[in-house]
């Protein structure tokens, strides 16, 4: 089916979200809309979806005009859309969900069973009264499912249960569920935010198979490699309207440039590290989930004043558990963590942060901040306690109010107020904040997990400076990342996690082969028990030396 | 159904504009409302203002859900008026000829008739007042108790609404710091059980006498709180399962309390009652003998002040409403979430076991196996109706207190049963947990996502 955008204008008040926006999709093809947050990407999508209403413009399938009230009409025209956050009943298995709302009834499948072949009389009118009853058809259902993810070789299990998935297999619930109500064009909203690397190369195989199928796909995002890697075309949103088309041929620094309206770093530029004293000293940790499996086993590693020790590997390796079990909030097996000297190994999450400790956790969301509270009161999430804040238990409102309005400016946080919501702020500017917060403070250390995880080009390049202004101050910064570019942008050390293990440290132009067989579980010393012991030390640079390759 | 997925986004009932407009650079016009629909549109006024004017600041912005609240109880008090009015038989009788004069004069005048003699037996009644200018002087008026009877409705409405409003404290305390508590009735108990041994079993000096009750009052609900959140903070038990079960044990522990005469049971009663307690462990009587109106009712108009002062301006409020909304940030940020779940548990029984000190010492100087009524229930009833607000839950219970004061006058004057109240109270809970319904009939524009019901169920999952 071909699709066609003509000149959609969507407005909010006085903000234009849409500006006459033109589109056209062609049948197995991967249209790739690329923009930064708050480009107007969603915004367009969820007029094609019958989610809102267009002030201008029209949609045309095949030439035709359709107009979609809600997401009935453009599901019942052909319309699918994969949300960046599921629409899944997570108690409900995988067939369940698939047919949620399109339930088959009547048990119609009996006449294939042994009872329907012998009786067919019977079974045809248990399925005939059973259809009346309104009763679910579970049998045809799983089967229908499981054929379909066979043909797209999506390899879903009907009878799991939704919430016992990885987010990956989730997605692949969202598609078949698209899939099943016939969807010829297939919107997927920033598909790749939540997913491993690992789980971004199988739905890139998946949409390739749709595509083969005659399925056109929209693919929205704001990562420059993933649309040039999946798209055939690329159509760059800015501010609400059209700024470019172009094939996925295109450089990075042509798209971001598009989509930021300047010219971007994509690499921060840094001078080589002066590693000082070690500040971070970490030996034999192990730390174990809530199911008592270890997920970091015997690590030893040290960061020191001024550099950049970037944590590479395959999420899912123990990167998690090493942060958390860092800033206390998960308890400690065995093994020390030492801030310069002082042996923090089974102090709380507050005496950390008091040590020098500054942290910016992988799920800002659920741990950085408090979306419900002011931009100004998460600005001291962490401090309120504490002079000029609070003078016992009294709150200094004035201090947060000030501290808030010199950190807004700082940090460039955009907000129409210091009292507004934190929730309300794009992700960028919630990591801003939640960067104000933590750097705010005396530190010695930095801890950041997946820093720029979900935000656009113009916050990724703001935040990779400001971490490398940190290590310039003399900072120790632990850098823990899925994304092999961050990793490269900053790191002075690359350390590579696999199974809770570290399988190797490797200066900064190591090659990516290497640290993808390091990622696979190569270790330096594959034979023999990984104690970390002696070759952890060996593969730490004496400081000021093999750093030339820092940065490029 | 999935043909009909909400927009994404959090759970708003309105078109979200998504990620599309809450941008960077220019706000759209409708996240810039609902910005300033939760928080003072200029940072600048209420840093400067006083705890107290922030706090009012902030209630009127919020005027939206506030018109929601109050545009509920106006609609419970029509569709009460009408149940009324229906389950009266010469209103039923009059309506077999429906379209006569006569059927919708008889359906006005019964369902005003209960609330006009609701309102005179909760705010002020014509009669005693015109009865009060019959005195010859204002001096035989005060000593007759003619100015009394003025003021006796308001006086009960007061009485009615002083362990509501402690009681509700006991909930909208926890229910910031994202906590459930069914348990104000446990702590009720655990409180007045104390109240009442000091008050009959202790003989002191006058003043002291019934300083020392109400703080035993408050001793025992927290100490029954306390249990709560360390069984919390410690194994995880959730809260709502232990509160509940707490007011069975509590409820047959004050029953096994008032059996036995070398326990608590008066002596020479076969009667569940317990002595009365001292004269001297009386809460003092506010405006003289003719009313019931005594301290414990600024005591809970102190304590709701002082939950408003703890919640806003200081560091435990701080850490209570933080964890809240976000237990595991807050734990991030180095906070003790288990010590503040055992802290507001403690905090909130005591303010329950203030509402069983009430009781005992202001108006029923007795304990029995009945005195905690039905404190416990209600009291969720006006935390939802104050919207977990210390002020909203000051004037949920004055409410709720008028409607207790009123019916046995509205039962006396218009032969509508007392359990008209009840019915009333119900369907005003019904309106205020449906916001949508409400704006729905009014045809109000959505305020910000979450209505006090939904954020009320979410307690369940916290």
């Amino acid at each position: 089916m071909e699709l066609e955008l003509k000149g959609i204008t969507k407005r909010f008040g006085s903000l234009v979200a849409n500006d006459r926006i033109d589109l056209s999709v062609a049948p197995g093809q991967v249209h790739a809309l690329l923009g930064e947050n708050g480009a107007g990407k969603s915004t367009l999508m969820n007029v094609l979806y019958g989610l809102l209403q267009p002030d201008e413009g029209e949609i045309l399938l095949d030439g035709k005009p359709a107009k979609f009230r809600s997401p009935n009409d453009a599901i019942a025209a052909g319309i699918g859309m994969v949300h960046q956050h599921f629409m899944l009943v997570p108690v409900f298995t995988v067939a369940d969900n698939v047919t949620l709302g399109i339930e088959e009834t009547g048990l119609s499948s009996l006449r294939d069973t042994r009872l329907g072949h012998s009786l067919p009389a019977f079974a045809d009118f248990l399925a005939s009264f059973t259809k009346l009853s309104g009763v679910l058809d579970r049998r045809r259902t799983r089967r229908d499912v499981g054929e379909l993810s066979r043909r797209y070789g999506l390899e879903l299990d009907p009878d799991a249960v939704v919430e016992d998935l990885p987010v990956g297999i989730q997605q692949r619930v969202e598609i078949v569920k698209a899939l099943v109500r016939n969807a010829t064009v297939l919107i997927l909203d920033e598909p790749t935010a939540v997913l491993t690397p690992a789980e971004t190369d199988d739905l890139f195989r998946i949409i390739k198979e749709l595509k083969a199928g005659g399925t056109s796909i929209v693919f929205i995002s704001h990562k420059l490699k993933e649309v040039q890697t999946i798209a055939d075309t690329i159509t760059v949103l800015r501010r609400g309207a059209v700024v470019g088309q172009r094939p996925p041929s295109a450089t990075e620094d042509e798209l971001a440039a598009l989509m930021v309206g300047r010219n971007v770093q994509l690499r921060v530029s840094k001078e080589p590290a002066k590693p000082g004293d070690v500040v971070l000293d970490v030996s034999d940790l192990t730390v174990a989930g809530h199911d008592g499996r270890v997920w970091v086993n015997g690590l030893s590693f040290q960061v020191r004043a001024g550099e950049i020790l970037g944590v590479a590997g395959v999420q899912g390796n123990g990167q998690t558990e090493l942060c958390e079990a860092l800033m206390g909030l998960r308890p400690t097996i065995s093994g020390h963590v030492r801030l310069d000297g002082h042996d923090l190994t089974h102090a709380t999450p507050s005496q950390r942060l008091e040590a020098g400790l500054a942290y910016v956790p992988e799920d800002r969301q659920e741990d950085g901040l408090v979306g419900d509270f002011s931009v100004a009161d998460n600005m001291v999430l962490d401090q309120y306690y504490r002079p000029p804040f609070a003078s016992g238990i009294n709150l200094h409102l004035g201090a947060i109010a000030e501290n808030a309005a010199e950190l807004v400016k700082e940090f460039d946080v955009r907000t129409s107020s210091a009292q507004a919501p934190v929730g309300t702020l794009s992700g960028g500017n919630q990591q801003k904040v939640i960067l104000a917060r933590e750097l705010g403070r005396d530190h010695k250390v930095l801890v950041a997990s997946q820093p720029t995880r979900g935000l656009d080009v113009g916050s990724i390049e703001f935040v990779h400076k400001r971490i490398v202004q940190q290590r310039d101050h003399g900072v120790a910064v632990l850098i823990v990342s899925a994304e092999l570019d961050e990793i490269y942008a900053l790191a002075d050390r690359i350390a590579v996690m696999y199974e809770g293990k570290i399988t190797g440290f490797r200066p900064p132009d190591v090659p990516a082969e290497e640290l993808g067989l390091l990622m696979a579980g190569a270790s330096d010393e594959a034979a023999g028990p990984f104690t970390g012991r002696p070759q952890t030390e060996t593969a730490i640079p004496a400081p000021g030396a093999g750093t030339s390759g820092a940065g490029q | 159904m999935s043909e009909q997925t909400p927009p994404p986004g959090p759970g708003s009932s309105a078109p979200d504009p998504g990620q599309g407009p809450v941008v960077d650079a220019p706000e759209p016009a409708e996240a810039l409302a609902e910005v300033a629909a939760s928080s003072p549109p200029d940072p600048e006024i209420p840093e400067n203002l006083s705890g107290r004017g922030r706090f009012l600041l902030q209630s009127i912005t919020e005027g939206n859900s506030f018109t929601v609240t109050v545009l509920a109880i106006f609609s419970a008090l029509v569709v009460g008026g009408l149940i009324n009015a229906f389950s009266n038989t010469t209103v039923l009788h009059a309506w077999s000829h429906p379209f006569s004069g006569h059927a919708l004069a008889e359906l006005w005048d019964t369902a005003t008739g209960a609330y006009v003699a609701l309102f005179e037996g909760s705010i002020v009644n014509p009669h005693t007042v015109s009865a009060l200018f019959q005195q010859a002087s204002i001096s035989t008026a005060v000593h007759n108790g003619y100015l009394s009877a003025v003021f006796n409705p308001l006086s009960e409405t007061c009485v009615a609404a002083t362990p509501l409003i402690l009681a509700g404290l006991a909930v909208a305390l926890p229910y910031q710091a994202g906590l459930f508590n069914i348990g104000g009735q446990s702590q009720f108990i655990g409180g007045a059980i104390v109240a009442t041994y000091l008050g009959y079993g202790v003989s002191m000096p006058v003043v002291i006498h019934v300083v020392v009750c109400v703080i035993g009052g408050f001793v025992g609900g927290a100490a029954i709180g306390w249990a709560t959140g360390e069984l919390k903070a410690r194994t995880g038990a959730h809260e709502v399962i232990v509160t509940i079960m707490l007011n069975y044990i509590m409820a047959y522990f004050l029953t096994y309390l008032l059996s036995f005469h070398y326990l608590m049971q008066a002596p020479g009663n076969a009667n569940p009652i317990s002595a009365a307690i001292a004269s001297d462990a009386h809460l003092p009587l506010l405006f003289g003998s003719h009313l019931r109106i005594n301290a414990s009712f600024l005591i809970a108009l102190a304590c709701a002040a002082a939950i408003a002062w703890l919640l806003t301006r200081t560091t435990t409020g701080f850490e209570f409403r933080s964890i809240g909304k976000n237990a595991s940030a807050s734990r991030v940020a180095g906070m003790n979430v288990e010590r503040n779940w055992v802290l507001v548990m403690l905090i909130a029984g005591g303010l329950a076991g203030l509402a069983g000190s009430a009781v005992i010492q202001g108006t029923d100087f007795t304990l029995n196996n009945q005195s905690f009524g039905t404190y416990g229930i209600d009291a969720i009833t006006v935390a939802l109706l104050g919207r977990g607000k210390p002020l909203g839950v000051v004037w949920a219970a004055l409410l709720f207190g008028a409607l207790r004061a009123g019916a046995p006058l509205m039962q006396a004057a218009t032969g509508t049963p007392v359990e008209m109240v009840d019915v009333l109270q119900a369907v005003i809970v019904l309106f205020v947990a449906a916001p949508p319904l409400v704006r729905s009939i009014y045809r109000l524009r959505a305020a910000r996502a979450g209505g006090v019901g939904l954020s009320f169920s979410k307690g369940w999952n916290s």
